[in-house]
């Protein structure tokens, strides 16, 4: 059977055979390298399309149908319109810290790409701290954020900044809460391990009201991580016209785009790991007809198949609820969700001590 | 019920601080007052028992050629009871109380006003231009001798 | 360039909202004081869109000028041709047919609705929601579409004119009402269920921008804004024009004063406005729809004032004649005017998130305030 697994071993063995140990590898970071960032053009191309689909489905439109079948090639159109556009650098703007940002948004969106599992055994880097990886790395981005908000000297930006670093730093806790819920069950921080606890059924099933708990908290904590609305603050269109990116045009501002995008399929696919695991197919009990088949699905399907039910669940949010206000985005989290966090995390850990887990 | 609000007017003007002159008018009870007396006239009216207009629904000003005519509409709040004030004023110096303070609607259209008209109103908490871009003072566009060559088109 | 506001403390943040921004709904320029997210002062620049109106109308005849107060509150547009009509037949005392004044009701309160609707949409934007916009968007479509079949044009109808409206109906009118009608009803609902009852849209608007009751009448802040803070200032109650003393339809009021409050009084008013539209849809009389008027009005010297209740408040038209054939003075009194002068007073203490709702509620239409 073809799976992706077969198709990178084939391609290993290959390189191998051709070009020894040493050059194989070094090959093999440089393929790496550009199947990231061909990763991510189709990515953003895949997602904005999907947007704008989802939003004119929700508002009762037809939403981009022209360029190309379907209007699937608008994004493509809008990218090479941003890339070909000139990238203004507004006068008083600290112009190293202004072009820094955009890049280190990127950056730490594609390292964020490292410990995914795509497929069975197919991840790019599979570090035994796997989701403190995520969760550290992740953090950075904030800085991107306040470094572009500082040094386009506007204040719209700044507010912005402001806005989106307490944002960020707050939801980061609950985030972190629970992730850990998982991890506690799982008993490991290594996302492969995660993902093979979970070969009996997933998180969601198997660990009662805490891990659907987690995960209600978990994609309320990366929506606002995400700067997605209802929790676009700062951006928030209709108060601070575009918040931290208002000065930022041409593939400057398309970078911070994609790394918008980007950022919620790693937390869709980090959550998707979590609490549906991973690529791991579908299982009930002991049928075992009903398993074969769908282990008969190939591991890469299931794997974007839950992400992608996961992004369009973040896609509804937004299309559906007002935002919130600032000290509203704090209330909520250090006055309900952290406290909730806390207590599931702790009811967690004794289903997991007593293992009262299917 | 035009008739019964003249009645209670002249009744309540008798005891009024200042005097005032009152008039049939062409839809409404009309008061004239002397721009001096304004500031007084302006809380009795408001505060009056059997009054209350405590709604200026319109203010506005009238250029005679001749003089400037002040134009505010008073209405209750609760019931129908609309009496118009005038105030008639010097064209080359038109200075008249703001009543700002009194009705708080009158700060914007006094604003108005002043850039418009020309007119002084003393007192007003903060007389700025508030439509026309700075470099407009002194010339006021609703006055009929005001002349634009550039922006104006005369049938 | 504008004469900056000093601020006492050194920490104040001073910023420019506007005369670009996307909520000001037009080019509205706002210079706010801030102390890190909270409004000390909001001060409102106006004249973006100026176009001296009044002045305008003052070489234009007693039909002419009736068009041009179309482009003030272009969302009420019926209503302030109705407003001008009505003074001037005040003025002339000309007895407008019964089935003009019921056409120029059911006109009104399809505007009403459709402004109301936008109204509606634009809210939601503003506290953060983009998606009832285009819901909003369909159903106003939809009354677009009667007036244009009707009137000849969606925006600027100029289609009442001193004696009754300038055509009768079209044919088609009734029907199209009436399939608007049931439509609307059960998109009524549908807003409530989006909007209305939605836990952050309630937090976002409750206790927001309160403005009480003798600070509204203070304020002269009428429509549903006045009416939100608990004063009954509907003029088609107070002083009825046309036929609406005959109709059956209550008076929205809150108590609140907020911007929740003002929410509910639009969304109860666009109920009442259907109902008065079925009241009279199957009701039309028969009969001309234009009273016999001279070529060239004329007003009699003297001063006239009407008014009328747009979808924003009271909208007055004051006009002083000298008896010639143009008017010698003409006073719009716009109700946005009003209403925005209350923005600074309500928005104090609050922050830039709660302006944005707060203005989303005055529901201000820049042209109407600048004229």
């Amino acid at each position: 059977m073809i799976s992706l697994e077969f198709i990178l071993q084939s391609v290993d063995r290959w390189l191998r055979d051709r070009l020894g140990h040493e050059v194989a590898v070094a090959v093999e970071y440089v393929l790496v390298g550009l199947f990231v960032i061909l990763f991510f053009a189709v990515l953003g191309l895949v997602l904005v399309f999907m947007e704008r689909k989802v939003s004119a489905w929700m508002q009762v439109r037809l939403g981009p149908n022209r360029v190309g079948p379907g209007g699937t090639l608008q994004t493509l159109a809008d990218t090479i319109k941003l890339v070909s556009k000139e990238g203004l650098t507004p006068a008083g703007a600290d112009r190293f810290l202004f072009n820094l940002a955009p890049v280190l948004m990127i950056v730490v969106s594609m390292l964020l790409l490292a410990p995914i599992a795509f497929a069975r055994n197919v991840q790019l880097w599979d570090i035994n701290i796997g989701v403190l990886y995520v969760s550290a790395i992740s953090s950075v981005s904030v800085l991107a954020v306040l470094i572009a908000g500082w040094s386009s000297n506007n204040k719209y930006s700044l507010l912005g900044a402001m806005r989106s670093g307490a944002q960020i730093v707050s939801y980061e806790l609950s985030a972190g809460l629970s992730v850990l819920t998982i991890v506690v069950l799982s008993g490991s921080l290594q996302v492969s391990q995660i993902i093979e606890a979970q070969q009996t059924g997933w998180w969601l099933f198997r660990g009662h009201v805490p891990v659907l708990v987690a995960m209600i908290i978990y994609l309320i904590a990366v929506t606002a991580e995400t700067n997605r609305a209802p929790f676009d603050l700062a951006e928030a269109e209709s108060e601070l016209t575009a918040g931290f990116h208002t000065e930022y045009s041409g593939m400057r501002f398309a970078l911070f785009f994609l790394a918008e995008y980007a950022n919620v399929f790693v937390a869709s696919a980090i959550g998707a790991i979590l609490f549906l695991g991973g690529w791991m197919p579908l299982h009930l009990g002991n049928w075992d007809a009903f398993n074969r088949i769908m282990d008969w699905i190939p591991s890469s399907i299931w794997f974007f198949a839950k992400t992608f039910f996961f992004i369009f669940v973040i896609m509804w949010f937004r299309w559906t609820f007002p935002r919130l206000r600032i000290d509203q985005l704090l209330e909520l989290e250090w006055k309900y969700l952290l406290p909730l966090g806390i207590v599931n995390l702790l009811v967690a850990t004794t289903i997991a001590v007593a293992g009262w887990y299917f | 019920m035009n008739a019964s609000l003249e009645t209670t007017l002249q009744s309540v003007l008798a005891a009024a601080p200042v005097p005032v002159q009152l008039t049939a008018g062409s839809q409404w009870p009309e008061l004239v007052v002397a721009p001096d007396d304004w500031p007084t006239l302006a809380p009795f009216l408001r505060d009056h028992a059997e009054l209350r207009l405590d709604f200026m629904f319109c203010l506005t000003c009238v250029d005679w050629k001749t003089h400037l005519t002040m134009v505010y509409h008073l209405n209750n709040s609760s019931c129908e009871r609309v009496v118009v004030v005038k105030s008639v004023l010097d064209r080359q110096q038109p200075r008249v109380a703001s009543v700002a303070n009194i009705w708080r609607t009158a700060e914007f259209h006094e604003r108005e006003v002043y850039e418009l008209f020309g007119v002084h109103f003393v007192g007003h908490p903060d007389l700025r231009l508030l439509i026309l871009p700075e470099g407009w003072e002194g010339r006021n566009p609703l006055r009929k001798d005001f002349e634009d060559p550039v922006n104006m088109i005369r049938l | 360039m504008f004469k900056e506001v000093l601020a006492e403390d050194q920490d104040c943040l001073t910023l420019n909202v506007g005369p670009q921004h996307p909520s000001t709904h037009g080019v509205l320029h706002l210079v706010i004081t801030l102390k890190g997210e909270t409004i000390l002062r909001v001060d409102p620049h106006l004249g973006y869109i100026h176009r001296s109106i009044e002045k305008m109308c003052e070489s234009l005849s007693y039909r002419q000028f009736i068009y041009v107060t179309s482009r003030m509150d272009y969302l009420s547009a019926h209503i302030n041709n109705h407003g001008c009509a009505l003074c001037v037949e005040k003025a002339l005392q000309i007895e407008v047919p019964q089935r003009a004044q019921v056409i120029r009701v059911l006109m009104d309160e399809l505007t009403r609705i459709a402004s109301h609707v936008l109204w509606w949409g634009a809210m939601a934007m503003d506290v953060g929601a983009i998606t009832p916009f285009f819901h909003a968007f369909r159903e106003r479509e939809m009354i677009n579409e009667i007036m244009e079949e009707t009137c000849g044009a969606r925006l600027t109808m100029n289609y009442m004119v001193p004696g009754g409206v300038m055509y009768d109906l079209h044919p088609n009118f009734q029907r199209r009402v009436k399939q608007f009608i049931s439509f609307f009803k059960s998109k009524l609902n549908e807003y409530d269920e989006l909007l209305t009852d939605n836990i952050i849209f309630k937090q976002r608007t409750q206790h927001i921008g309160v403005l009480r009751r003798e600070d509204a009448i203070s304020f002269g802040a009428t429509g549903p804004v006045g009416r939100g803070s608990g004063w009954a200032c509907d003029v088609r109650k107070r002083a009825p024009y046309e036929c609406y003393h005959q109709l059956q339809f209550e008076q929205v009021v809150e108590q609140a004063g907020d911007c929740y409050a003002r929410y509910l009084v639009r969304m109860g008013e666009m109920r009442q406005s259907l109902s008065i539209i079925e009241q009279l849809i199957d009701n039309i009389p028969s009969g001309d729809y234009q009273a016999k008027t001279k070529a060239v009005l004329k007003l009699p010297k003297g001063e006239y004032y009407s008014r009328v209740e747009t979808a924003r408040g009271e909208f007055g038209v004051y006009i002083v004649s000298d008896g010639g054939t143009t008017p010698y003075r003409i006073k719009f009194r716009s109700p946005g005017f009003s209403n925005l002068s209350a923005l600074d007073h309500m928005s104090r203490g609050h922050k830039i998130g709660d302006l944005v709702a707060i203005m989303g509620s005055l529901d201000l239409v820049i042209p109407d305030i600048d004229r």
